[in-house]
């Protein structure tokens, strides 16, 4: 699905990434963690191609990303959130999810204006499609209220659900529980492999929570400072002195 | 089903405030002045201006501050183009009209046409560089573009006659004309706004990253909503044209642009029925504060007319509206059947109990 090779990533003199690898199969539950600056928001913003990689390659479904913008790389199948939610604040629930859908849109933009045929069908598909997404995350009842009132653990669904209408088959979320309480962590944990089997997605998690992490995922990469120091099974990383001295030495 | 049902009655509804519309006009051809007239005329124009200037800075969110070179190109075109051959002789005195602009007349409506196209073209050809930019630097390409139009239209003497400009334009923007292309204007940037496409363009306004993430292409959504306003922009620009029917390179400089801005902010910025009302407002608020810039005798002492006190007027009300409204007077509010007749019933309701 993802195969990342040898990514290299600086910022003037610091070195945000070193010789990253990292490849994702298929159906894959793959977490990403690591102390505060790590490196790991930098990983998703080289995949998402909001971020030119000094070196090294990303390829996704067997194309290589080299050059391509972000909206590109989400019309083959990718899809993202934020660490800092982004939201479109004035628009509303439904509508942030409909816009989702917008990039699968075949109808050109005078069929709109016109409302031809062809964009009436697209646009009420779209309408039936974002309720049935709305409900699934359990945002039905807040659908008309603009997205920037929502309390925060609802405003980090609608961006999974936005990020979802867009029709991915990887998924990277960046920290999805963070500032959530251990109640809805845990109900994030249920709602994230409920997604994971109905959307038939790849999932790639960084998350501080390693609870949440070793629950979910069945395979972690750590960075730290820009440097892969385990990769493997949770069971087996959580052993790596590398990782418990990394952990514990920013406590 | 409900929501097809209530598509018809809009539909219907649509029509007949069109039909409203155009019996007003008939009846403004055979009654009203021609000082009435020609500000009517006015007005028009600027809904125009204002409804497609909003598209690009309301609801795309990108302050472009080029409309006046668009409505100056808009204004050569067309004004180029109704002129006759003979016409075009007797005017271009120091270098004749290149070959085969000289000959061609055609009808209004092609003229206006072309105007808007050629403004297209020119949105096209300068969308490239300005949306490699965003925020303050597109404010100042954007600014450029009225100086370059207006420096081409003085040198480009073969094309434009350079200062003289162009006189004795034919005065064949009428009630209709004005009137018709604020509807068809209003009428096609609502439906866009209303559509996918609006609302993909409402998300770059509000946050440029999160809508790349999601698969918008900003640069395409930003150039459509930038060359369509440079096309009315354009037409609007021959409208104008042929309402004033002399046209010069420094008609049109940036103080129209920064009318057309006022009256956005004021109408509320991202509304198009903001921008409609508040165009009406401002060539209304402009004829009767024309009081202010003429002489008057108050208690035996003479003021004599100050020319651009208006402007100061003007100001100081944006300047209350920034204050006091921040959101201009109807914030992202639009107009809808639904919400008058929520409107109406809440009213007869109140009437009908005596509270009013
Ligand atoms: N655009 C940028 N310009 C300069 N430095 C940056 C930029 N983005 C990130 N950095 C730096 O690169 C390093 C890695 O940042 P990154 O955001 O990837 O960390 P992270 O692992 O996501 O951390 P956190 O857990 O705090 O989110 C940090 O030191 C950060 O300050
Ligand atoms: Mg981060």
């Amino acid at each position: 699905m993802l195969e990342i090779a040898h990514l290299g990533v600086r910022f003037g003199g610091l070195l945000a990434l070193e010789d990253f690898c990292l490849t994702v199969p298929v159906g894959g539950l793959y977490g990403l963690i690591g102390p505060n600056g790590a490196g790991k928001t930098t990983v998703f913003n080289v995949v998402s191609g909001f971020l030119q990689p000094a070196s090294g390659t990303v390829i996704f479904r067997g194309q290589n990303l080299q050059g391509l913008p972000p909206h590109a790389r989400t019309a083959l199948g990718m899809a993202r959130t934020f660490q800092n939610i982004r939201l479109f604040g004035d628009l509303t629930v439904l509508e942030n999810v409909m816009v989702g859908f917008h990039c699968r849109s075949r109808a050109a933009w005078w069929e709109a204006v016109l409302r031809l045929p062809r964009y009436g069908r697209e646009e009420k598909r779209r309408q039936l499609r974002a309720w049935e997404l709305l409900e699934e995350v359990g945002l039905r009842e807040v659908a008309w209220e603009p997205a920037g009132q929502l309390p925060y653990g609802h405003q980090r669904r609608l961006e999974i659900a936005r990020a979802l209408a867009t029709g991915p088959r990887l998924l990277l979320l960046d920290e999805p529980a963070a500032g959530l309480n251990p109640q809805e962590t845990l109900e994030l944990l249920q709602f994230l492999k409920q997604i994971q089997e109905h959307h038939q997605l790849t999932m790639l998690v960084i998350e501080h929570n390693l609870r949440l992490v070793m629950e979910l995922c069945e395979h972690l990469t750590v960075l730290d400072h820009g440097l892969t120091i385990a990769q493997g099974p949770p069971a087996e990383v959580r052993q790596d002195p590398q990782v418990i001295r990394a952990y514990l030495g920013k406590q | 089903m409900f929501l097809k049902e209530s598509a018809i009655r809009n539909f219907w509804l649509n029509l007949g405030a069109l039909a409203l519309l155009a019996l007003f006009l008939w009846g403004a051809e055979h009654f009203a002045n021609e000082y009435q007239v020609r500000l009517l005329n006015n007005m028009a124009i600027f809904v125009t201006l204002a409804v497609s200037y909003n598209l690009v800075n309301g609801i795309c969110g990108q302050l472009h501050l080029g409309p006046n070179a668009f409505i100056t190109l808009g204004a050569y075109t067309a004004a180029l183009l109704t002129l006759t051959p003979q016409q075009k002789e007797l005017i271009f005195i120091l270098q004749p009209l290149v070959w085969p602009l000289s000959q061609i007349t055609l009808p209004f409506a092609l003229a206006l046409l072309c105007g808007g196209l050629v403004a297209a073209l020119f949105g096209f050809i300068t969308g490239f560089p300005v949306f490699r930019v965003r925020g303050d630097y597109l404010a100042i390409v954007t600014l450029g573009f009225g100086e370059v139009v207006r420096v081409l239209a003085n040198n480009l003497q073969s094309l434009t006659n350079g200062p003289l400009g162009l006189k004795g334009l034919k005065p064949l923007t009428n009630l209709w004309w004005s009137w018709g292309v604020a509807a068809i204007t209003i009428i096609l940037i609502r439906a866009l706004v209303n559509s996918s496409y609006g609302r993909a363009m409402m998300a770059i306004r509000d946050d440029e990253a999160a809508a790349q993430a999601i698969g918008v292409d900003t640069f395409r959504h930003l150039m459509l909503a930038y060359i369509l306003s440079a096309f009315f922009f354009g037409v609007a620009g021959g409208l104008l044209a042929h309402l004033i029917t002399t046209i010069s390179p420094t008609l049109f400089t940036f103080f129209l642009t920064f009318n057309l801005l006022i009256i956005i902010v004021v109408g509320g910025l991202g509304s198009t029925t903001g921008a409609v009302l508040s165009a009406i407002l401002f060539t209304l608020a402009g004829e009767w504060l024309r009081i202010v810039e003429e002489p008057h005798t108050l208690l035996g002492v003479t003021i004599p007319g100050i020319p651009g006190l208006r402007m100061v007027f003007f100001s100081f009300l944006l300047l209350l509206v920034i204050v006091f409204f921040r959101q201009g007077l109807l914030g992202r509010r639009e107009f809808s059947w639904q919400s008058l007749g929520r409107f109406l019933r809440r009213f007869s309701a109140k009437v009908s109990t005596g509270h009013i």
